[in-house]
């Protein structure tokens, strides 16, 4: 099956954010990284859909929320080649985001160790890339993970 | 001159320049030869120990006093607010305030970063879970430096509990600031973690793993040995982790004659005594370079001039 026709299974959006290309299976971890179940915009997700680029990719479409700069960061740490684009009037903008410097109180560290597990404290991890590595090191236990250990705070 | 470490914390190797390091080994090797005479009368220092400790905590506690410092404090969590519920944040943002410096060593990796952010009073980490013991580093260099004069160019083997020895990972960050070879010497479910590898790497510091110190004893200028950390093992890997390394006095026979022994204590399972008498034996030597190196850290955290002569 083409894009093309993926493309189309899924209706478009007068207004709002379409995040493609995202890695097979972070759909959900991509909703709970942006808090998008405690929003109250329409969420159409797509799982599974074939891409010429990853062979299967994820995708959502927010009806009515812009992604902010800030929150477009947040995505490249889960899904470093996924497009965020803002419709407004069914005009496309095209977001290109960075990896951000740190992220606050988004994840759970990973080290079960850790203070932040007892203590009521928002976590804070660094954010580094070395090639097509990103690892979050821990502000307080120090302990640096990859990116497929971490788990967002619900 | 104005002193760079005033009112700062000490919470991890990390946090700290090569100059830094010099600056605190300068201070401590004059307090040793008794080259000044420092004081810190006036100040109070909380030593908050939330896990048991004898040589950091009494080590600490000498210092203080022997500078003319005053102690508070606790050696356990027994008889504090913390058994009644009370954050960290909470219980060390009160002793700041009763304080003028605060000691931590707490079970839970990253507790001296959080205690460092919930008081203005400089804050030492004298161990936090299996994470830091930046102290315990910085005396062991200054051992290190004592015995074998430079730190450039030694081959250093350690051995024993690489995974969850707090000393062991602050030791390799301030031994990666110099040019070192190291012998990673451990059973393979206890070396050391991948993130501190991943740092030797990128320094350019080199390593390799070993299973048995017979097959580095002939090539290293310091045996670093630690004892398995049994307090944050699960309790079914106990059984099997008794004692894997035990340096005897056979096994030196092969040794340099300059190599020396470090050892942060308690030493279980780690040497036979018989070795204590040999010239190989620097451990007490390590223990008692305690109290110059922690009295260095307060006389720099405390005065706004540096108090040693550079």
């Amino acid at each position: 099956m083409s894009e093309i026709k993926t493309t189309v299974s899924v209706a478009a959006i007068q207004n709002g954010t379409v995040i493609d290309h995202i890695p097979c299976g972070q759909a959900f971890r991509l909703i709970q990284l942006l808090g998008l179940q405690d929003k109250h915009n329409k969420l159409t997700i797509g799982l599974n859909l074939p891409s010429r680029q990853l062979g299967l990719k994820d995708l959502l479409k927010i009806e009515n929320h812009y992604l902010a700069d800030a929150e477009a960061s947040k995505i490249t740490i889960l899904a470093p080649q996924a497009t965020i684009n803002i419709i407004r009037q069914f005009v496309v903008e095209k977001i290109t985001a960075a990896l951000p410097t740190n992220i606050s109180d988004v994840f759970i560290c990973p080290n079960t160790a850790c203070i932040t597990h007892v203590e009521p404290v928002e976590t804070i991890f660094s954010v580094a890339q070395h090639g097509k590595q990103v690892t979050l090191t821990c502000q307080y236990c120090e302990k640096s993970f990859d990116r497929n250990q971490m788990k967002v705070k619900v | 001159m104005i002193n760079p470490f005033y009112q700062r914390d000490l919470i991890s190797i990390g946090d700290l320049s090569l100059s830094d390091i010099e600056c605190i080994m300068t201070t401590a090797s004059q307090l040793k030869h008794k080259v000044m005479t420092p004081s810190i009368a006036g100040n109070v220092i909380a030593h908050c120990f939330f896990e048991p400790s004898t040589r950091t905590r009494l080590s600490f506690e000498a210092a203080t006093l022997r500078l003319g410092g005053s102690v508070i404090g606790f050696a356990s969590d027994d008889n504090i607010s913390t058994k009644k519920g009370e954050s960290l944040h909470d219980t060390v943002k009160v002793i700041g305030s009763y304080a003028d410096l605060v000691i931590i060593r707490h079970p839970k990796e990253g507790a001296a970063r959080l205690a460092a952010e919930a008081t203005d009073k400089p804050v030492i980490n004298a161990g936090d879970g299996g994470n830091q013991h930046p102290t315990q580093a910085l005396i062991d260099l200054f051992t290190i430096q004592n015995c074998q004069k430079n730190m450039h160019g030694l081959s250093i083997a350690l051995v024993g509990d690489l995974k969850y020895s707090r000393s062991m990972h602050s030791f390799v960050q301030i031994a990666s600031l110099f040019d070192v070879r190291l012998f990673l010497v451990s059973p393979a479910h206890l070396s050391l973690p991948d993130y501190i590898c991943d740092e030797l790497k990128t320094k350019g510091i080199r390593f390799s793993y070993h299973e048995a110190i017979e097959e580095i004893i002939n090539k290293v200028d310091i045996i670093y040995l630690n004892r398995i950390q049994k307090e944050r093992l699960h309790a079914g890997y106990q059984a099997k982790n008794d004692s894997p390394f035990m340096l005897t006095l056979p096994i030196l026979k092969q040794a340099k004659s300059s190599m020396r022994i470090l050892d942060p204590l308690p030493r279980v399972g780690t040497t036979d005594p018989k070795i204590d008498d040999t010239p190989f034996a620097y451990y007490f030597e390590q223990a008692a370079n305690g109290i110059c190196i922690r009295q260095a850290l307060l006389l720099l955290l405390l005065n706004q001039e540096l108090p040693c002569q550079r």
